[in-house]
């Protein structure tokens, strides 16, 4: 096999037929292209590449690099009739032909009823949603006991217990009463093992998995790609693993294929790829990925520090913050319920600082958010620029939020479709009142040059732009009000990890150059680690520990905490860690009965200011 | 679901309430007198004022609409004043037919309509789904006493394969049926066809096809029962349109329900019948709706009843 070297412009190898005697799948030439409005536009361009038995092969890259569409024409179920194979066979081994002339059968020519019988029985797939990718109305025996019935002839009986075999193998536990149970009963972790249940249940001879692991928390990540590996074992699968994770990759991979632009750039070893790239974009994506006690997090100046130690006061303050919110049901549909959402969590953010809040889906890092912005009712103080918001009339409190605003997660959904990208960031000015038509262009167009975009652009629409544009277009928003707070809910999460790189370069210039402070919401350990300055980690809606970011990552005291960081990937196949310890049983409801009060942390100093719950 | 359904009959009582009570204020206002229609053009203004009295209807409104109100609870819905008979045994005697038309009407619009739309969003962007899109659009757009003299002459005239109207057996509820169904076929083949396209475009659909199941399995098992959620709460409004549809129907085709009952009371001012027909429509939709609301789980494990 090729390592990679070569031309990196062509970045094309000859399929090594004869080498390949064991391969299961073989790409030779593959093309698929895309109608669109201006002809049709190639996504996969003659791509070629050959998966060995029992082996995994990831295709990383960022969006647009075709990785998707390539899984999808390998099962066949490009988006009819927008996509379609241009050229190129994509054969796969026929276990059932001895015979030498006839041991591949070409995919590409197959007709729709003989593909559906390789479906799920010889190549199977599972997708990146696990919550939209289950049917919401079927139980979950009834999705898997089909999917077996589809390609056996086995009674109800036998694909039932065959089912419940399945889902065994993915250690679910009490798999025989989960049969009943429908998709919206289960977490996303836990639907995603079904997804991979339905997937080997027929045990396939290749399993696709796209993206199967980016919308999850990261220590659930963990678990899945733990169990795919030991499936893979067991079964001697053979994966092919779509993801732009380099994290994931560095796990999971026998061999990469990078993609950019729908063509090959660079294919080789997992320990060649990362130890000895050889082309230049393979060395930028590299380079872009955030990583944990790399000690890339930035450094400060002695003579920073000693401003911020003159600096009065803290921009904000919480103080006992608590948002529940009220589950209605009984007769007279009175409150029976209740979302312990946010449970009386404490910190303060001084200026030019940035405080990290993590935690994983559901551990109220958002609802802190929104209750700090003013988008949902709270108790407990919440102090900006030394005034209670409390005790503050409607007007008042609305020009105490001007000190704060949001930059969300999506830039796609956060930016009206129909209103032009100048208008969107003048619209704050509007709402308060300041500036006059001609002045408030002036401030934007310097408010695009700042976030580097140009000022001619303030006449086109959101959908002109790229999802890291948006972005820019967001925080230029965010800055129009000249705030003291920034609340980035997750919001580089989205982006490529090239876009994410030069969006927190550019949030961190903005704090050098105006002395914003951030409260930055992200699951992502190893950004976080990149941009902060001190870190609170948030469990069930309150914090377990707090402290600096270097006492938080270099010395995590709460299990919690240990957890989390083990479990991001290392972007390095030379460590891959040892096994992953799982957990049983899921993460606790932060739902509960009336009257009954979740328990109290308390939080102990254990020196220099690093908090650690005690319980 | 104990709970849910007791509120919802609940609130089913005060909304048949509340009906009542706007039907009645408005009839009360209304500048024809019903005495006078009783009476005849020719009597004295002492008849006239004898059989006001007589009535109660010298009495102010309130009263009148208590006194209507306890009756009610009693299940007496009053006498009419002009057939000289109870409200209830009329409308008793009338309302099997309308529920056969009812029926009939909601089986034909699901037929039809729902195999049009699925038949739309399967077959989408080909002349087959622009053919249907149009016949659905003429569904919606056409006059119900159109289609309905449209089918007769057709059908009835020229081809002599069903009755020109009247009742008694199944070849005289085709045509009635059929025109009350068009207008609610071309609304749902509409929705059916959107929903459709939809559901077919969510990543489940795409799971299923990955498994290699068969396009019937995928369209019928898994596209189906999404699909088909909106369309059943939109059967429980339905009826209330239905209602307003029977009384043309009916008087179109002879069909003796309840609406030509009371096509008949409206001309004549005959107050009790007209409140008995209101109210047994109210019924009949609030009912409708509760049905469609308390099916729904059983398609959609999601929906909880509460």
């Amino acid at each position: 096999m090729s390592k990679g070297g070569g031309d990196k412009r062509t970045g094309v190898y000859a399929p090594a037929v004869s080498a390949a005697a064991g391969a299961v799948l073989e790409i030779s030439g593959l093309t698929v292209s895309v109608r669109g409005e201006d002809g049709e536009r190639p996504v996969v361009s003659d791509l070629s590449l050959t998966l060995a038995r029992g082996e995994t092969l990831c295709i990383a890259g960022e969006s647009g690099s075709g990785k998707s569409m390539t899984a999808l024409a390998i099962m066949q179920l490009l988006p009819w009739p927008a996509a379609r194979i241009e050229s190129g066979t994509i054969r796969l081994h026929d276990r059932d032909r001895g015979d030498m002339d006839r041991r591949y059968i070409d995919l590409a020519a197959l007709d729709e009823r003989r593909m559906r019988r390789i479906r799920g029985d010889r190549i199977a797939m599972i997708f990146q949603e696990p919550m939209t990718s289950l049917n919401p109305v079927l139980s979950i025996g009834r999705q898997l006991v089909e999917s077996i019935e589809a390609h056996t002839d086995l009674s109800r009986a036998e694909a039932r217990r065959r089912a419940i075999e399945a889902l065994k193998a993915v250690r679910i536990p009490e798999a025989e009463s989960r049969l009943k149970q429908f998709p919206h009963e289960l977490s996303g972790g836990m639907r995603q093992r079904v997804m991979i249940a339905m997937a080997l249940a027929l045990k396939p001879d290749v399993l696709i998995a796209d993206e199967p692991t980016t919308a999850l928390d990261v220590t659930v990540q963990g678990e899945v790609l733990e169990l795919l590996r030991d499936l893979q074992r067991e079964h001697g699968t053979s994966i092919i693993l779509i993801t732009h994770d380099m994290g994931v990759v560095a796990e999971m991979a026998d061999r990469v294929v990078i993609m950019r632009h729908g063509r090959m750039v660079e294919q080789g070893t997992a320990a060649d790829i990362f130890s000895r790239p050889q082309a230049d974009y393979t060395r930028e994506l590299l380079a872009a990925v955030p990583r944990i006690g790399t000690g890339v997090g930035r450094q400060k100046s002695a003579e920073q520090k000693s401003v911020e130690a003159e600096m009065p006061g803290s921009v904000a303050v919480v103080n006992d913050l608590h948002v529940r919110f009220d589950l209605r049901g009984g007769f007279f549909g009175q409150v029976s319920r209740r979302v312990h959402a946010v449970e009386g969590i404490s910190f303060s953010i001084a200026p030019h600082e940035t405080l990290a809040l993590v935690g994983e889906s559901g551990c109220g890092k958002s609802t802190t958010a929104k209750a700090l912005a003013g988008l949902v009712p709270y108790h407990g103080d919440i102090v900006i620029g030394g005034r209670n918001l409390a005790g503050l009339g409607r007007d008042q409190r609305k020009a105490v939020r001007r000190d704060v605003q949001m930059i969300f997660q999506d830039p796609y959904a956060s930016l009206d479709p129909r209103m032009r990208v100048g208008d969107l960031v003048a619209e704050p000015l509007l709402i308060h009142g300041i500036a006059s038509k001609e002045e408030r262009s002036q401030l934007v167009a310097a408010l695009f040059e700042r976030v580097g975009l140009s000022a001619d652009q303030m006449e086109l629409y959101p959908h002109e732009f790229s999802g890291g544009q948006r972005q820019r277009i967001c925080i230029a928003r965010a800055l129009a009000l000249r705030p003291k707070l920034i609340i980035a809910d997750e919001s580089v999460s989205a982006l490529d990890v090239s876009v994410q790189a030069r969006v927190l370069d550019l949030l961190k210039e903005l704090q050098r150059e105006f002395g914003i402070a951030y409260l930055f919401i992200s699951h992502d350990m190893g950004v976080v680690e990149n941009i902060s300055d001190r870190v609170a980690v948030m469990y069930l809606g309150q914090i377990v520990e707090m402290g600096t970011r270097d006492q938080v990552f270099s010395n995590p005291r709460h299990p919690y905490t240990k957890r989390l960081i083990e479990a991001v990937p290392v972007p390095d196949p030379a460590r891959r860690r040892p096994r992953f310890a799982r957990l049983d049983q899921e993460i606790p409801s932060p739902t509960r009965k009336i009257g009954e009060e979740p328990p109290k942390l308390a939080l102990k100093d254990v020196g220099n200011g690093h908090l650690v719950a005690v319980s | 679901m104990i709970a849910y359904l007791g509120r919802r009959v609940i609130q089913s009582l005060l909304i048949l309430l509340g009906v009542s009570l706007i039907t009645f204020a408005l009839l009360y206002l209304l500048p024809a007198d019903p005495v006078r229609q009783i009476a005849g053009r020719s009597a004295t203004p002492e008849t006239v004022e004898n059989i006001r009295r007589q009535l109660g209807l010298d009495q102010p409104f309130f009263i009148q609409y208590w006194h209507y109100l306890t009756s009610l609870l009693s299940g007496d819905l009053g006498r009419s004043y002009i057939q000289r008979s109870e409200v209830t045994e009329l409308i008793v005697s009338r309302l099997p037919a309308s529920l056969l038309l009812m029926v009939g009407a909601i089986l034909c619009e699901l037929a039809i309509g729902l195999t049009m739309g699925l038949l739309a969003a399967v077959r989408r962007g080909t002349a087959t789904d622009q053919t249907l899109m149009v016949a659905s659009f003429v569904g919606v757009s056409a006059p119900q006493f159109v289609v309905g003299l449209l089918l007769l002459y057709v059908f009835a005239v020229r081809l002599g394969w069903f009755p020109i109207g009247g009742y008694g057996t199944w070849r005289h509820l085709v045509l009635p049926s059929l025109t009350m169904g068009i207008l609610g076929a071309g609304w749902y083949a509409r929705m059916m066809r959107s929903s459709m396209i939809d559901v077919l475009r969510q990543d489940y659909i795409r799971t299923a096809r990955a498994k290699g199941l068969a396009r019937g399995a995928i369209i019928f098992r898994h596209a189906l029962p999404n699909a088909i959620l909106p369309v059943i709460a939109m059967i429980g409004i339905d009826i209330g349109i239905f209602m307003g549809g029977i009384v043309v129907v009916e008087s179109v085709f002879g069909w003796p329900g309840i609406g030509q009952l009371a096509w008949q009371a409206i001309q004549r001012v005959d107050i009790p019948i007209i409140m008995g027909v209101t109210l047994v429509s109210a019924f009949a939709i609030v009912l409708g709706n509760l049905l469609a609301d308390t099916v729904a789980p059983f398609i959609d494990p999601r929906i909880k009843l509460r």
